[in-house]
Order: structure tokens, then sequence, then C-alpha cells
């Protein structure tokens, strides 16, 4: 049984890794990752959001809104599917609010470390993503934590990485217009090839 | 006075300040999507009504959001423009809908249409702000349908599955690989950026010359 969720936690960090097989949250992805404190602080606070938010969300589409869930109102005939991605976006936009004033009441050494990259991460298309794909998937609620674990923690890799590569980058000579930017686009290309040796393994 | 904003509210954010290649905004979408022409252009539409809808009506209720919830407030403008366009091309169009599957979905969170919504239609007049966000659409549009031109025609050797290269072409796999479209948008930023030299990036230090010391000893070198 353990086996079956570690399967799930390994395929989405590796194989379906959110950032570099799937592309998402890449805006933020590209823009902090020049230094690795803050590339960590973001990768930490997208890990914790993601594992809060996938499985609630997986809560309220199974017991709210998918087709037949309301059942257990009385009313086994109502489908408000076309409210999901609002319902999301507003467990999600809730949820960092909420971990932003536990934070700041009881863990103030992390809210100061995560500092303004928490608010951000509403806006951040991994998170939305995630909920997202794992309504897509048909998770079960326990299979839905390991995914939102894996997911968070994916990209925390991936941006790790990347920002640990750039680090170094500041020492190479690349032609003018590329600097930057455009370099950086490049090796997120490199990376991701990379990420896709990881599609033969079938768990 | 006021032609002259409105041409240069439209035209700037098309190469000048493009979204994708100098503000890094929206490239999620930009890279899952590219691979089939007619897939792109849908998104591209999408897109670009989305942002324009969105920055138009955010901009007539600015004065009445209070500051304090307007991150709720444009995110519910906004997930209502993404829902209707959801819905429509359910309706319509299926087949892409299938192909797109939770990208659509993701223009709500894609940050070209927050940013647009938080750095422009907050400020400025209604009409102003739609033009503006039809500008970033066009401008996001023209990126996707570069990279998506380039990896159909040289990937599959077709243009909206109509084959143009013929039989002697094999088909290269590579390209047609979602990560292929990064390195495309890189050397597209290289272009832009080849023009435009103001917005080559600063080293954040100055590398010192190589320099040859004169008398280097054995010693000095540690051998």
């Amino acid at each position: 049984m353990f086996e079956h969720y570690l399967n799930i936690f390994i395929n989405t960090v590796f194989i379906e890794n959110i950032a570099l097989s799937l592309f998402l949250g890449m805006c933020t992805f590209l823009a902090i990752s020049k230094k690795i404190d803050a590339a960590f602080g973001l990768g930490i606070a997208v890990i914790v959001v993601c594992a809060i938010t996938v499985p609630l969300n997986n809560l309220i589409y199974n017991y709210v809104l998918r087709e037949g869930a309301l059942t257990w109102a009385g009313l086994p005939n109502t489908n408000l599917e076309f409210v999901e991605l609002i319902s999301y976006i507003g467990v999600i936009a809730a949820a960092v609010q909420i971990l932003e004033m536990f934070l700041d009441r009881y863990i103030p050494a992390l809210y100061n470390a995560l500092g303004v990259f928490l608010p951000l991460i509403t806006v951040n298309c991994a998170i939305l993503g995630a909920s997202l794909f794992m309504v897509e998937k048909d998770l079960m609620f326990t299979e839905s934590i390991a995914y939102g674990l894996g997911a968070g923690f994916g990209w925390a890799m991936a941006i790790v990485i990347l920002a640990g590569i750039r680090e170094k980058l500041k020492y190479s000579d690349i032609p003018e217009g590329l600097k930057g930017l455009g370099m950086t686009f490049i090796i997120v290309g490199l990376m991701s090839f990379g990420f896709m040796s990881f599609g033969g393994i079938s768990l | 006075m006021a032609l002259k904003q409105y041409k240069e509210v439209l035209i700037n954010p098309l190469v000048k300040e493009n979204p994708i290649t100098l503000q890094i905004l929206g490239i999620c979408s930009a890279l899952a999507v590219t691979s089939n022409l007619n897939v792109t252009l849908i998104m591209c539409v999408a897109l670009t009504s989305v942002v324009s809808l969105s920055n138009l009506f955010i901009s007539i209720i600015r004065n009445y959001i209070p500051s304090s919830v307007r991150i709720i407030v444009q995110m519910t403008i906004i997930a209502t423009l993404v829902i209707l366009v959801d819905e429509l091309l359910k309706a319509y169009d299926y087949e892409t809908s299938k192909k797109l599957s939770v990208f659509v979905g993701l223009i709500i969170t894609n940050c070209i249409v927050m940013g647009r919504a938080e750095a422009f239609a907050m400020k400025e007049k209604p009409f102003v702000s739609f033009l503006d966000g039809l500008g970033n659409g066009i401008g996001y549009s023209i990126i996707l349908i570069g990279v998506a031109f380039i990896r159909e025609l040289f990937g599959a050797g077709s243009l909206f599955g109509i084959p143009i290269f013929g039989e002697w072409y094999p088909t290269n796999n590579l390209l047609l690989l979602p990560p292929s479209s990064f390195i495309i948008i890189g050397l597209f930023i290289w272009l832009i950026r080849g023009y435009n030299n103001d917005q080559i990036e600063e080293d954040e230090f100055d590398l010192s010359k190589h320099s040859v010391t004169p008398n280097l000893e054995k010693r000095e070198l540690n051998v």
C-alpha cells in the first residue's frame, strides 16, 4: 500500500516533473532563479502550499463539484464542474492567506525567510496546474496528498538546480544578446531534455 | 495627442516591450501548446480576448475596488472570463479543447493577464486599457505563432496539418518535443536584442581581462 503512494510521489517528482516536463510555474521559475537562497525559499513555499491545496481541492471536487457529488445533500443530479476553476483559485488564495497569517504568528523565522514569495504563489500556475492535473488523473484523497507533495517537491528541486547553474553561469562568456534571459531559456530547454530521459521509466 | 497615445499603447508590446521576451510573463502556456499551429492559434485568440476584456472590465470598476481585496476582485473577473472561453471552446470545438487540456484553465494564472491588470488597468481609462490588453495579447501571439511555425514546419514538415515538404522530408522529432520551444524562444530573444541593444542585460560585475602575468614562476603556479 505504501509502495503505491511512493510510486505516485516518485512519478510526480521525476517523470512528470511539474516544471520541466509540464512547464508550469515558468514565470517565477525564470524570474526568481538568480540566487540559490531565494530559489530555495520559494521552493519550500511551493511545497507547503501544494501539499495543502491539492488535497483540499480534491475534497472539494469529490464532495461538491463533481457530477452526482452532492448526493449527500439530496441533489443527485447537480453538476457544478463549470465553477471548478474559480473555486480552486479561491481555495488557493485563501490557503495562501491563512498560511501567511499562521506563519507570521507561530513560525516567524520561516515567515521572514519566505517574505514576498508567499503572496506571489497565488498566481503561480504550478499550484493551480497541480490541482487541475489531480482532477484529470482522477485521484483519491490519500493519493492526492502524495501527488501534491510530489508536485511541490519536483518544482522546488528544479528551481534549485537552475539557480545553481545560473550562479555558475556568471563566470562564463556569453554573447551580448543572449545574456540573462536568453541563456536561461536555452539552459532550461537543455535541462528539460535531460528530464525527458526519465520518461522511459515505468513504475 | 490621444491618438498617438493609443497607437503607442497598442504597438509597443508587439516587439519592443514584448510580454514574453522582455517582461517574462505568460511563458508556461507558450511551451506546451506550440507543436501545432491550429492549437496555437486557438490558444492565442483565447488569451488575447481574455486579457483585453479583463483589462477593460477591471479598468471600468477600478475606482470602486478597495486596494486590500483587489487581487481577489481581479481574480474573480479573470476567472469568469476564462470559464466563458472554456465553455465556448467545449461547445464549438471539442477536439481542440481536449488537446489544450488544462492550459485554457491556466490562463487564469497566466501572468500576462494578472500583470497587465495590476500594472495598467488599475490606473488607466477603459479604452486605453482595452488597447493595452489587445497589444499584449497580440505580442504574445506573435511569439507563439513564430515558435509554432518553426516547430511544425521543420518538425513535422507541415503547416496547419497540411504537408508542405512532401515525402522526402524526414520528421524531426527533436523539434516536436516541448523542450525545443525553450531553445527557439531563447534564440528569438537573441534576435530581438540584436536589434534593440538597450535590452541587453548588464553583467552584475565586470570581468577583468585575462591578464598575463609577466614573470610567472613555477612557484606561483604551484606545480
